[in-house]
């Protein structure tokens, strides 16, 4: 609002002030009153219901895994139990290669999988969206650079590039969320610069600018509010994929050796020979855990696709 | 057209430049001696150090033209198998295409089946089926899916027997020129030819539908009906002509990812294709053949897409501007 304003004298400014809070309380009303409306749209979808229902359980199993399955089960060189043996009292999914259960190492891994697929997520997020305004907002050297990047970003097959990425960088958990954030950044940007761009061609916007309003105010006060939607639905899908990719990086034995994930237990069990010793339930719990999830990230951001985006409500 | 080609042309020369750049400066990042990186555990004299050395010594950007002129080098050797990477790399191809290959036809064929039938009628039985089924299979890894199609198919559970072998691309010993052999090739290609269909007729079948949706209600599909023309009519020579761009854009773009994809299921089922060479290669780790692996991905990947993107002209002008 501040670039809106003319230059006010000094009888005029206090009465401006106030003009200025009521524009800010009305503003907060109206975004409070579109929050409620896209929560309830939400909660009438059965898609975004079933998905919030399955995110809300796992959240739950990650923060009580470690009161439920105390650390210690976890220690090999703790365990009583048998090696891979199948269910059986007390262990529902049986054991694993060093005897250790299976559901509690599945209830851990939902910590790890989780973290790391929000953090990913968050890079990536911040990444797309400052490089796509900028890059459909600046119309010179800079932003021709950028969607160039973006370009190129997304030709590079994934898969690879996070190898050698991983590789390079070495296996720890930050350097999993790093990589994965890295490279799941350009659909985002290249989906908010299109977004940029429509919004930037509106009337308002141009009369924002006709009134003198700088680069940073058009960029965070007009294009960013109206992006934002966009971007909440994409990151739940974001997250989907953020997942999968760890599992996926864990698996191939590119994660962090001692932090437990899904992808971590799927590749012991792969390298202890479940499959041809027929050990299902090391492989089945640790595999339904990621579709679970990953189905209901999509699904939750499927649903808010729908709720958010204007020209899908109408129909 | 020429324009357009020559355009698409030099956006694909400009990602590979930008590929070779990537891949020249991510390796020089790596910690350590490259020395002992590039000999890892091979029997050098000092003389083939003290060479690599006055290589490793130039300015970097010499380096970077040395390579970049030629990055096809035979003189690369692969840490693990001490050969020239290149030489490893051209004999994998083959049973990459072939498990590629194969999926893509039947994935293609059968998602746009599914596609099309649930895009017809959107919100009807068999649409909202198969969008459950389909969001199902989209959300599972390929390598998971394959594990329990292995031990449910390979090893055998319960009640049933081990119907296809557990891996490999033929079974020692028998001769893959003659028809036995490539039965027997055949057999092996069923489970990680069947995981990775799975995967792909997800995504196809997702996306044919949210095409065809789009279409159903446009004006000149109410045209076509109010000419009275029949359904099946309608549906293959109105609604599907538009629908199908899209589609056919995602099914030719994908291809140069399936390749790169096939890297964990190859990994699962132990196919000897550059999938499982990746997977050795990275467990070294071994950098030249990463590194040569990396490299043929990629640009893989750009001529495909700059195929596509001229097919694309071919069936659908407006594109041309």
């Amino acid at each position: 609002m501040s670039a809106d304003a003319g230059p006010g004298t000094g009888a005029a400014a206090g009465t401006q002030r106030t003009g200025r809070q009521d524009a800010r309380t009305l503003a907060r009303a109206r975004r409070r009153a579109a929050l409620r409306r896209a929560v309830r749209d939400l909660l009438r979808k059965p898609g975004g219901v079933a998905g919030l229902a399955i995110l809300g359980f796992f959240v739950v199993l990650a923060l009580l895994a470690p009161l439920l399955f105390p650390a210690e089960t976890l220690e090999v060189t703790r365990t009583t139990q048998p090696k891979l043996a199948s269910p059986y009292a007390g262990y529902p999914f049986g054991t694993d290669r060093y005897g250790i259960s299976v559901l509690a190492l599945v209830a851990w891994g939902a910590r790890i999988s989780l973290l790391v697929g929000i953090s990913a997520t968050i890079i990536s997020m911040v990444l797309g969206t400052l490089v796509g305004i900028a890059s459909g907002h600046f119309r010179n050297l800079l932003g021709a650079v950028l969607e160039r990047l973006t370009d190129w970003f997304l030709v590079i097959p994934f898969l690879p590039l996070v190898i050698v990425l991983a590789t390079v960088l070495g296996s720890s958990i930050l350097n999993v969320v790093v990589v994965i954030g890295i490279t799941s950044w350009p659909a985002t940007a290249r989906l908010v610069r299109a977004q940029t761009l429509s919004i930037e061609a509106r009337p308002y916007v141009e009369r924002s600018r006709a009134l003198g309003a700088g680069e940073w105010h058009l960029m965070t006060r007009h294009v960013l509010p109206n992006v934002m939607p966009l971007v909440l639905a994409n990151t739940t899908l974001t997250v989907a994929v953020a997942i999968a990719s760890e599992t996926t990086l864990s698996f191939l034995g590119l994660g962090d050796p001692f932090a437990v994930s899904w992808g971590k237990i799927l590749d012991d069990a792969f390298g202890a020979g479940a499959i041809t010793a027929g050990a299902w339930w090391y492989l089945v719990p640790p595999g339904v855990c990621v579709v679970l999830v990953v189905l209901a990230f999509t699904l939750l951001g499927r649903a808010l696709e729908e709720v958010l985006d204007p020209r899908r409500r109408s129909a | 057209m020429g324009r357009y080609a020559l355009r698409r042309a030099g956006t694909a020369a400009g990602t590979a430049v930008f590929v070779l750049v990537v891949n020249f400066f991510l390796f020089r990042l790596l910690p350590g001696d490259p020395i002992g990186l590039i000999t890892r555990g091979r029997n050098m004299d000092a003389d083939q150090i003290r060479a690599l050395r006055a290589q490793l010594n130039k300015p970097i950007w010499q380096q970077f033209l040395d390579y970049a002129s030629n990055p096809f080098s035979t003189g690369v050797d692969s840490v693990k198998y001490s050969r020239p990477v290149w030489g490893l790399i051209g004999e994998r191809v083959g049973p990459t295409l072939l498990l590629v290959g194969t999926a893509t036809v039947i994935a293609t064929a059968v998602g746009l089946w599914i596609g099309i039938r649930a895009g017809w009628r959107p919100g009807q039985g068999f649409d909202r089926g198969s969008t459950a089924v389909t969001l199902l299979l989209y959300a599972m890894p390929e390598f998971w899916l394959g594990m329990l199609l292995l031990i449910a198919f390979g090893t055998g559970i319960g009640p049933l027997p081990a119907l296809f072998p557990i891996g490999g691309i033929s079974t020692p010993g028998v001769d893959t020129s003659t028809p036995a052999g490539w039965l027997d090739v055949g057999r092996h290609l069923v489970l990680p030819a069947t995981t990775i269909v799975l995967g792909y007729v997800a995504e196809y079948s997702l996306i044919m539908r949210a095409s065809l949706v789009d279409e159903v209600h446009a004006d000149y599909v109410t045209t076509a009906r109010a000419k009275g023309l029949k359904d099946v009519e309608v549906r293959r020579r109105h609604a599907l002509r538009n629908a199908m761009l899209p589609t056919s854009s995602l099914v030719l773009l994908n291809i140069g990812f399936v390749v790169s994809g096939a890297i964990t299921v190859e990994t699962v089922f132990s196919w000897p294709g550059l999938g499982l060479l990746t997977y050795d290669a990275l467990r070294g780790p071994d950098i030249p053949l990463l590194q040569a692996l990396f490299l043929l991905f990629s640009l893989s990947v750009i001529a495909v897409n700059l195929v596509a993107d001229l097919l694309y002209g071919v069936i659908d002008p407006r594109v041309r501007t």
